[in-house]
């Protein structure tokens, strides 16, 4: 099995290592040709805005909506925003997932924080500890979306589409390699 | 459920997602909306970029809270500001207007000669200058959460910021192939907390992300920088003192992301106009270089 990781910017070499410490062949996504071979795709955490118009300049939006159609995409924190249909403002997004997010809704960089969540599709299962870093929430999951994880006030944080996973924190800076492995369970399947 | 703000996880993350990106001097929000079209993965507000804090003179200090809060209204990326080396209360002043990230910076006109700001006290990242290893762990035994090769600001000269590079990440692979009985003189040598140089030693990097900074002027400086092995590039005076600062901002964004890739790098370097006039570091009198700036 290979994994790409879209590295126009981000912390795309920390989902690298993770990847790597799993056993998993990587590869690092810049341009359309780089997709080609690959058994799934991460979208790193990031700047929304950056990733997207470097997406737009190099012709990746397509190619991208294209993979995301057939093969599995898991989206953390910027990356599940461009993987939403609306972020209330005008950037480019991929819009395969049926996901409003709502961008840095909890506030500038002092109130982002660790928490421990509880998510029943993790094995085995233990509390969660997230990392949130400027994070946007999962506003509505509707059509086949559906909730993966959520706040103790509701707030929704990880959501599942068929294929497609959005997480609004990032497993990738913990040593806690359960999401990932979730993933590739997605990608194998 | 605990909930913890402000861990060095959360600090030291908040660098991690700027990986691979271009943080971009700005005056104006104005100059913060064109970074941000542009690409930038964040913007440091000033109220004047390092060439013209070179030119004017003076005291350099914190920017007017009020120029913070309009640049942070008009952006959606991170917004850094500086503050005077040692100025913890200009630094306490920046925590309280939620600025995502404080660059306690060599460029504005030290407060303290000895001491820098104990930034553990703090709920907001600091990223500071660094000209060699010991700079930088001394910095992070601090509480910095980000560290940036100090090169030589303001002059668009990029000899500097190569020099500080490739000295820190030189010696991060001098220590890597160290016996580690050897690494206790090694600390005591470059004055570095020993502990960190052990982590150091053995992530092969240093354990923050790492920034270039001071003279990057043009999308092949920052592709170098790249290729030397900077996780990303700060560029000050060389987008807003060029010519065509969207064309060029634009251009130095995408060579920071395609930086191994020649043919997107010739490209984009084309037809840029006039990049800042730039100073020459080989004939600036000593006194006026401020990278020494810092202890």
């Amino acid at each position: 099995m290979k994994i790409g990781v879209l590295a126009l910017q981000g912390d795309f070499a920390e989902h690298l290592t993770t990847l790597h410490r799993l056993g998993v062949e990587t590869a690092e996504v810049r341009l359309p040709e780089h997709l080609t071979g690959l058994d799934g795709l991460i979208l790193p955490g990031g700047e929304s805005t950056t990733i997207g118009k470097l997406a737009v300049a190099y012709g990746l939006m397509e190619p991208l909506r294209q993979f995301g159609r057939q093969k599995a995409i898991w989206g953390t924190c910027a990356g599940a925003i461009f993987l939403s249909k609306d972020a209330q403002r005008d950037q480019p997004l991929l819009g395969l997932m049926d996901i409003t997010v709502e961008r840095n809704a909890f506030g500038a960089q002092v109130d982002s924080f660790e928490a421990d969540l509880q998510i029943s599709i993790l094995q085995p299962a233990a509390p969660y500890r997230a990392v949130f870093i400027r994070a946007p929430i999962i506003a509505t999951v509707s059509g086949a979306a559906h909730i993966l994880a959520s706040l103790p006030d509701g707030r929704i944080v990880a959501a599942q589409e068929g294929k497609l996973l959005a997480t609004s924190f990032h497993p990738e800076l913990t040593g806690d390699t359960r999401f990932h492995q979730y993933f590739l369970s997605l990608a194998q399947n | 459920m605990e909930t913890t703000k402000g861990s060095f996880a959360v600090k030291k993350g908040l660098a991690q997602m700027l990986k691979g990106g271009v943080i971009m001097d700005v005056v104006t929000p104005e100059q913060a909306r064109i970074a941000e079209d542009a690409g930038a993965c964040a913007v440091m507000a000033l109220e004047r970029v390092p060439a013209d804090i070179r030119a004017d003179g003076g005291v350099a200090r914190m920017s007017d809270p009020e120029l913070i809060l309009k640049i942070k209204e008009t952006v959606s990326i991170p917004v850094m500001a500086k503050c005077r080396i040692g100025h913890f209360v200009e630094a306490q002043i920046l925590q309280a207007l939620k600025v995502d990230y404080i660059d306690e910076s060599e460029v504005l006109t030290p407060a303290d000669e000895e001491h820098h700001i104990l930034k553990h006290n703090f709920t907001v990242p600091f990223v500071c200058g660094c000209r060699n290893l010991g700079e930088a762990l001394r910095r992070i035994g601090e509480g910095a959460a980000m560290m940036r090769t100090k090169g030589e600001a303001g002059t668009g000269d990029v000899v500097e910021a190569v020099r500080h590079a490739r000295t820190v990440l030189g010696e991060i692979r001098r220590i890597q192939g160290m016996p580690e009985e050897e690494l206790m003189a090694y600390a005591k040598t470059i004055g570095a907390p020993y502990e960190l140089v052990k982590e150091t030693a053995a992530l092969g990097r240093l354990p923050v992300v790492n920034f270039a900074a001071g003279g990057i002027a043009t999308p092949a400086d920052a592709a170098l920088m790249m290729q030397l092995g900077v996780d990303g590039v700060f560029v000050g005076s060389g987008i807003f003192k060029s010519g065509d600062p969207a064309k060029r901002a634009a251009a130095i964004v995408k060579a920071t992301t395609h930086f191994r890739d020649a043919g997107i790098l010739a490209e984009v370097s084309k037809n840029l106009g006039e990049p800042m006039v730039g100073r020459n570091i080989s004939q600036m009198p000593e006194g006026e270089k401020i990278a020494g700036r810092g202890w």
